[in-house]
């Protein structure tokens, strides 16, 4: 997806650089991202509920650190033989919308996927000054090169739907929703 | 009668699994190579030069043109003179899906029990769909369905006084729900009569019909085409000219009191595979 326009971004993005994005924009990012799809963020939304009840804080309970961090909803096919991973393309975001409030309400600053967000998660998104991106639906295979590392760091007996730690070189996206609250689906 | 090993459907469905996820059908390659000429914006050109691409790297690297590698939907037209040996015929198809689904490194997506969501581990059990029809040949037809593109599709149990305008207006408020969820640019199977699940299924089956094969609606086909891609959806939801690939439309007769109709939604890969046994 890249443009004349394509920016180059480095992740972590810190909250001016988020902030700087707007919807529409090209982006390539390089850093470490993390595999999250619907299953894990139940488990996360339970845990921190639960904490929430207790009184105590959920943070350490959590499987990666949600301040700064980016989150790609993706279940990879499994790697073949010599391969980092297999078909690694984006799921539909909207599974998530019940979760993700929360999350960006903690810290979580970018998210990857595709398709449409709820009012609550676009609410979220201004609030904590956050930005959510597209990468393009069914170009598993392609996206699949841009990543140079996975490791399951969590959630290993949820196979395809364990969380991973990736790795991202050049790994091509689109803004949908900037943190001024635009987005650029009709 | 013909005797027929059910090991020969086995081994031909777990080639079709790997087959099907890996190398798009040539209508549906053909599809997108146009699609990138005729897209109006740049976006959209974009991001079908990445699905271009994306096919390419797929075949070459032996990898599924996307990680949802899909609950494997089985159609399978059993000549009434065929005699299955050797076992049973729904195990033989499930265990051609674990054998596949295992062996060509295809994501395992189902699971078990709808409420428990405990992963199957082998994407079993498949749909299957049988159909006897005359003759002596098996003709399977595998297509692997993602959910992305399954989860916005709808059916419609219309009055007879809605009519085709009423049918119309289904179709494209469908597509219009889906939006950039369901990958677009799409294909959109349509099934129109019968009852609530004979036209869920037609839908379902229509989408596996070749570019080349032309239904009895084709001037509806083209029609709802045009009005789905003049909605602006485009490439990945992300604006463009090309919002869908093909409309195909199946029939059947209905009920005096009825107009069912459904809309099966698909991605821009539509997977596919038909082998005649």
């Amino acid at each position: 997806m890249q443009g004349s326009d394509t920016k180059k971004l480095n992740l972590p993005l810190d909250k001016p650089e988020a902030e700087s994005l707007r919807a529409g924009d090209r982006v390539l990012l390089t850093g470490e991202i993390y595999a999250a799809r619907d299953a894990a963020h139940q488990r996360m939304y339970g845990i921190i509920s639960e904490c929430e009840a207790a009184g105590e804080d959920p943070r350490s309970g959590l499987p990666f650190p949600l301040e700064g961090a980016a989150v790609y909803y993706m279940g990879p096919s499994p790697a073949p033989p010599g391969k980092v991973i297999g078909s690694a393309g984006p799921t539909t975001s909207g599974r998530m919308d019940k979760y993700t409030p929360g999350l960006l309400d903690m810290g979580l600053k970018v998210m990857i996927g595709k398709g449409k967000r709820n009012t609550s998660v676009n609410d979220a998104i201004v609030r904590n000054g956050c930005v959510y991106l597209a990468a393009v639906g069914g170009a598993g295979a392609l996206l699949s090169k841009c990543i140079k590392r996975s490791e399951v760091i969590a959630y290993d007996d949820l196979g395809a739907e364990a969380v991973r730690r990736l790795y991202v070189e050049d790994f091509p996206a689109i803004v949908v929703t900037d943190s001024t609250g635009k987005c650029l689906y009709a | 009668m013909r005797d027929l090993d059910v090991s020969e459907i086995t081994k031909n469905v777990k080639e079709m699994c790997i087959e099907a996820n890996i190398f798009m059908e040539e209508d549906m390659k053909e599809a997108i190579y146009k699609a990138y000429d005729t897209e109006s914006s740049e976006v959209g050109r974009s991001v079908l030069a990445q699905l271009k691409e994306n096919m390419k790297i797929a075949e070459n690297e032996r990898i599924p043109v996307c990680q949802d590698t899909g609950m494997a939907v089985v159609f399978l037209d059993v000549g009434q003179d065929v005699h299955f040996t050797g076992g049973d015929i729904t195990e033989a198809v499930n265990e051609g899906i674990r054998q596949g689904y295992t062996e060509g490194y295809l994501r395992k997506s189902i699971v078990s029990d709808p409420f428990q969501r405990e992963n199957s581990g082998d994407n079993t059990p498949a749909v299957i769909h049988f159909n006897i029809v005359p003759g002596d040949r098996v003709i399977i037809t595998l297509a692997p369905k993602g959910f992305g593109s399954e989860n916005t599709s709808r059916i419609f149990m219309l009055k007879p006084s809605d009519g085709i305008e009423g049918v119309k207006k289904a179709v494209i408020d469908t597509v219009t729900e889906a939006g950039p969820n369901a990958c677009p640019p799409f294909v959109v199977g349509v099934g129109i009569g019968g009852d609530f699940e004979k036209c869920a299924i037609m839908a379902k089956k229509a989408l596996t019909r070749h570019a080349g094969i032309k239904g009895s609606l084709g001037s509806l086909e083209k029609e709802l085409l045009d009005r789905i891609n003049e909605s602006g959806i485009g490439p990945a939801g992300l604006g463009g000219s090309v919002t869908a690939l093909a409309v195909k439309i199946e029939t059947f007769p209905t009920h005096i009191a009825g107009l069912p109709v459904a809309v099966c939604m698909c991605c821009h890969a539509n997977r596919h595979k038909q082998r005649s046994l």
